[in-house]
This record gives C-alpha cells, structure tokens and sequence, in this order.
C-alpha cells in the first residue's frame, strides 16, 4: 500500500487532518456559543454586529471542515454533526455555556464573559490564522488569507468592548475580572496542538506553540498596558486539553443541540 | 405673506391633507397632525418591536439548524428581523421625539404590554419545518403587506421598507428552500412540513387582521388609508396571500386544513372559514400560546443586561 496519496504522504495528510479538526471544532463551537446570545445581546446594534462576528465564525468552520472533505475524511456536515464528544478537538474555552440556563428558556448569559472570551479567542486565531498564511499546506494558505481579512474587523469589535467594559463603571470592572478569571482557567488548551504537537511543527503546518503564546500576549499587551492591568498568564498544562478529545459536560450539552435535527436522519436532505 | 406660524391649526391641516392627497412625502420635521402622529407611532414601533420580538421564535432554531449552510443561512437570517428593528424603532424614535420619549420608553412601553407585538409571533415552533414555514409564508405574508406601505406617505417609513422588503424576499426564499427540501425528503420530512402548515394556518389568517371592527371591536386600517400610509384593507391583503400561496401550498402536495377554502368564480374571491377570532384577542392581550415566556425573556435579557447600558452610558459620559 502506497503512503503517498495526492502527493501527499500518509504521515503529512494525517498532520493536516489533525490540525484541521482542531480549527473547524474551535469555529463551530465558539459559533454556536455566540449564536446563543442571537436576540439577547445589551443592546439591538450589538445584536446586529455580534451576530455578523457568529456568521464569519461559522463560515469560517465551514471552510475547515470542506477542506476535511476535500482530503476525504467523511462529509462536512456529517463531520460537524455527529462526532461524539470525545473525539472533538475544540479547545475547553470555546465549549463552555454562556451562563446557567438552556437558550429556549430564559437563560442568565454573562456579556462581560462573553466579551472576554470572544476577545482572547480572537486574538488566538489571529496568531494563528497569520502563522497559517504561511503554512506548508496550501489551502490551508488560501483559506487563512480569507479568514484573517474578516478577522480585523472583528478583533476591532471585541477589543473596544473590552476597554470600554474595563474603563467603565466599578460593577463592570468587577464583572471583566471574574470574566478574565473563568477564561484564563480554561485558556490551557488553546495554543496546544495535544499529542499531534511534533506531527503539526515538523511539518510546518503552522508555528510551534511557544511562538503562537508570544504572539498572542504581544497583541494583547498594549491593550492591558493602557488599562493598567496585568496580561494574565496561561496556565502551564490545561486542566482538560480539548485537542486530545478531553472535554467537560457543556460540549455533550452542545452538540446534542446543534445536531438534533441532523440526527433525525443524517442521510436526508435538509 | 401668510408664514406657517402664523397659519391655523386649520389651515395647516388642510394643507397637510392637500400634500397628502397629492402624494407628497411628508418628512420627519414637517408639520403633522397629532392623529397621524400617533397613527405613525404606534403603527412604526409595533412594527419595530414585532421585527425585534420575531426573532425569537426563528431564533430557537438558529443552534439546531440541521446542515453547516442552512445554520448559516437562519442565522443571517434572523441578524437581518434585528437590523429591521433596529431601523424601524430609528423611525419610530424621531416620531416621539415631541413627547420626550425614546427607545427605553418603548421597551418599557413593550414589558407594560402597552405596546404590542405582531399576533403571528407569539405562537409556539415545535419542529424544524416551523422554522422554514416562518420564512416562506409569515415572510411572504409580510411581503404582502409591507409592499403595499413602499409607497407610505411618510417619507422616512417609505424609505426603511424600501430595504426591508428586498431583504424578506431573500427570507421567503430561504424559507422556501427550507420546505423545498423537506418536500423532497422523507415520508418523515414531509410529514414534518404538513403538521407545521396546519399549526400555523390559522395563525397565517390572522396574520393581515380582522376583516372589520366588527370582529374585534377595533381596528387600525382606517386611519392608515385615510392617511395613505396604506391602501388596501386587511382582506384584500388575506386575499392576495391566497391567490399567491394556495397554488404553491397544493403544488407542494400539502393539504390546507380547511376543507370549506374555495374560489368563488362569481364573486372572484377565496372562500374560507374564518380562523378563532377569539383566540385572536386573546392573542393581542398577550395571552396567546408563547406571549408571556416571549414578553419574559426580552424583559429578563433586557434587565440582565442593563449593567452593561450602565458601563456604556458613563462611558459616554
């Protein structure tokens, strides 16, 4: 049997593979958490703008999951929809709930978490999506270099969210700490490419982890320097790492919801 | 020289009449009568507040969307209902600008349940087939009406409807892939979209209002026409969503659930039974099937989130 398959070996498309779960899982999921909040942002701008950051994200999931398709790995919705949870590569920070409560009911979302979580995450696929631009992978190149043009925007979004929160009244502070807090505890897992680490460096499908951490703190250090606040540090080893299909119970909550029409017959047509 | 100051309240409201009879467009500054005022106003922030409160039901189905491209396309779907609201309720505020009165005044307005919103919204979803239904027929029915006010005489309404109606014909489209495909699909699937059409049928007959105060002891069409904010009546409209949808309902092999529905060729108009107009007042008191857990859920977020108006306010400050 020939390990060389579209020119591409055995060991290369296995790396590709990898790091393309880990990025499609991480869209989806911190997706599908910000299309919760639909209908219940602050206010009725930011529902409007928000909800355009959700869609991007969501495209952006798409395009990694097409690309799994294109290597024949299953179909993009089938690999969307029905992987069970321990074999989700998504990073811890992108799965949790929003708040308590179920979105059909009336459920007790934190913006302020919201508003952590979405900025540090954009920053993290900033650092990543522009190590990806120069990746040995060429449609991974072509897909980032879309990506990272929408991503501007939204990083614009959630960093003046986050100063204005920070710079506001002292309820608002209170609540980004605590924010910064809960993100930072599940922050571990982000840059962590889990036991596919040597497959995805050597192959220079993307930097090594290090060098995404620096270039993630050095986009967020002039931010934390104006607000004179610290730039937290990410925990040395995840509690959980999402990138070896580690995960808690928010992502089964998760997935059941956003594949429950999808799991009525996968073989449909929807 | 007779200035405007100086005219009458008379004068200046057979002018405004006259401006209207001649299909001027009369601006958010003009000089207006106190009766269109308020016409507008309640006509504009209902309109606003629906667009608002109908994200909500489209938007239970926003997570569970069954492919990667149809969560794309409801999610765009339901931001658009938002940024209608968010346009309308810009109107509306300009409107009640004179009372001192602005856009927490309407949600106020909307948690007192002084201000209500659209009785097609607080009905309950229950399947994914709900979801297209809502884009392809209470869309469509919404096309209907709000083409019909694309020509309003007031200006700034006029001009919003302009770009909302081109963004629901994308919405009715949308719905009708939806339902195509289940069309298409499964003995399962097409069942799913016959249960949501009678779920909603009735619902889709009170959409466009009682016929005549009769019914339900009010309505607003006649100050509207009066005013040419509009120019056709509520049954004219109910009997353009027939004449345009009956035909695309039973090419679909669907089932509408009434067998009395009919077209009289004599009288050249749609025969049908006439939906619960009780249950319709029910409706607008806020006592329909979803309109509490409706009305709650916007209050809560709304309350929840009002350290962050707060933190954005003494910003500004």
């Amino acid at each position: 049997m020939s390990n060389v398959e579209n020119g591409m070996s055995k060991a290369y498309k296995n790396a590709v593979t990898a790091l393309l779960f880990q990025l499609a899982d991480d869209e989806l999921l911190y997706a599908f958490r910000a299309s919760e909040w639909l209908g219940l942002a602050p206010h009725i701008e930011e529902d409007v703008a928000s909800s355009s950051i959700a869609q991007d994200s969501m495209g952006h999931a798409v395009m990694y999951y097409k690309l799994l398709e294109d290597l024949g790995v299953g179909s993009e919705d089938d690999l969307a929809h029905l992987r069970p949870a321990n074999e989700r590569k998504n990073s811890i920070l992108t799965e949790r709930v929003n708040g308590e409560g179920y979105y059909m009911e009336t459920p007790q979302y934190d913006w302020a978490y919201h508003v952590v979580r979405s900025y540090f995450y954009t920053q993290a696929k900033k650092a990543k999506v522009d190590s990806l631009c120069q990746s040995s992978y060429e449609p991974l190149v072509e897909a980032a270099m879309k990506i990272r043009m929408e991503l501007y925007y939204h990083r614009l979004h959630w960093e003046t969210w986050f100063k204005q929160l920070l710079s506001s009244t002292d309820v608002a502070k209170e609540k980004m700490q605590q924010a910064i807090e809960l993100v930072m505890e599940d922050f571990g897992d982000m840059f962590s490419f889990g036991k596919d680490k040597q497959a995805i460096e050597e192959n220079n499908l993307l930097c090594q982890e290090e060098a995404l951490k620096a270039s993630w703190k050095a986009s967020i250090a002039p931010v934390f320097a104006k607000l004179q606040i610290e730039v937290p540090e990410i925990p040395e080893t995840p509690h959980l790492n999402g990138r070896n299909g580690e995960h808690t119970k928010d992502l089964e909550s998760a997935l059941a919801t956003l594949s429950e029409v999808y799991r009525i017959d996968p073989a449909a047509g929807w | 020289m007779t200035g405007v100051l100086a005219m009458t309240e008379e004068d200046q409201m057979d002018r405004f009449m006259e401006r209207i009879e001649a299909g001027e467009k009369i601006e958010a500054d003009d000089w207006m009568p106190e009766e269109y005022r308020i016409t507008l106003i309640k006509l504009i922030s209902m309109h606003g507040i629906s667009e608002i409160m109908g994200a909500l039901p489209e938007k239970e189905w926003v997570p569970k969307a069954p492919s990667l491209r149809r969560k794309l396309g409801i999610m765009a779907k339901v931001q658009d209902e938002m940024g209608h609201g968010q346009l309308l309720l810009r109107v509306a505020e300009d409107l009640l600008k004179p009372y001192g009165k602005n856009r927490g005044d309407i949600m106020q307005d909307l948690f007192n349940e002084d201000l209500k919103f659209h009785n097609v919204f607080h009905m309950e979803t229950k399947t994914w087939a709900d979801a297209g239904l809502i884009g392809w027929l209470v869309d469509g029915a919404a096309i209907i009406t709000q083409t019909d006010m694309l020509k309003a005489s007031y200006g700034p309404y006029a001009r919003a409807l302009q770009r909302i109606c081109a963004e629901e014909v994308f919405h009715a489209q949308h719905g009708e892939a939806i339902i195509m495909a289940l069309a298409e699909g499964t003995e399962e699937q097409k069942a799913l979209i016959q249960e949501a059409l009678n779920r909603w049928w009735e619902a889709l007959l009170m959409f466009f209002g009682p016929a005549s105060k009769s019914t339900t002891g009010s309505t607003k069409q006649d100050a509207t026409i009066k005013y040419k904010i509009r120019t056709k009546t509520n049954e004219d409209f109910r009997q353009m969503f027939f004449d345009r949808y009956i035909p695309r309902i039973l090419s679909l092999g669907l089932t509408v659930p009434d067998p009395t529905l009919h077209y009289d060729e004599a009288e050249k108009v749609w025969k049908y039974a006439q939906p619960d107009w009780t249950e319709f007042k029910k409706i607008i008191r806020n006592e329909g099937p979803r309109s509490q857990e409706r009305l709650n859920l916007r209050r809560h977020s709304y309350e929840h989130n009002a350290w962050v108006r707060d933190a954005l306010a003494a910003v500004v400050n």
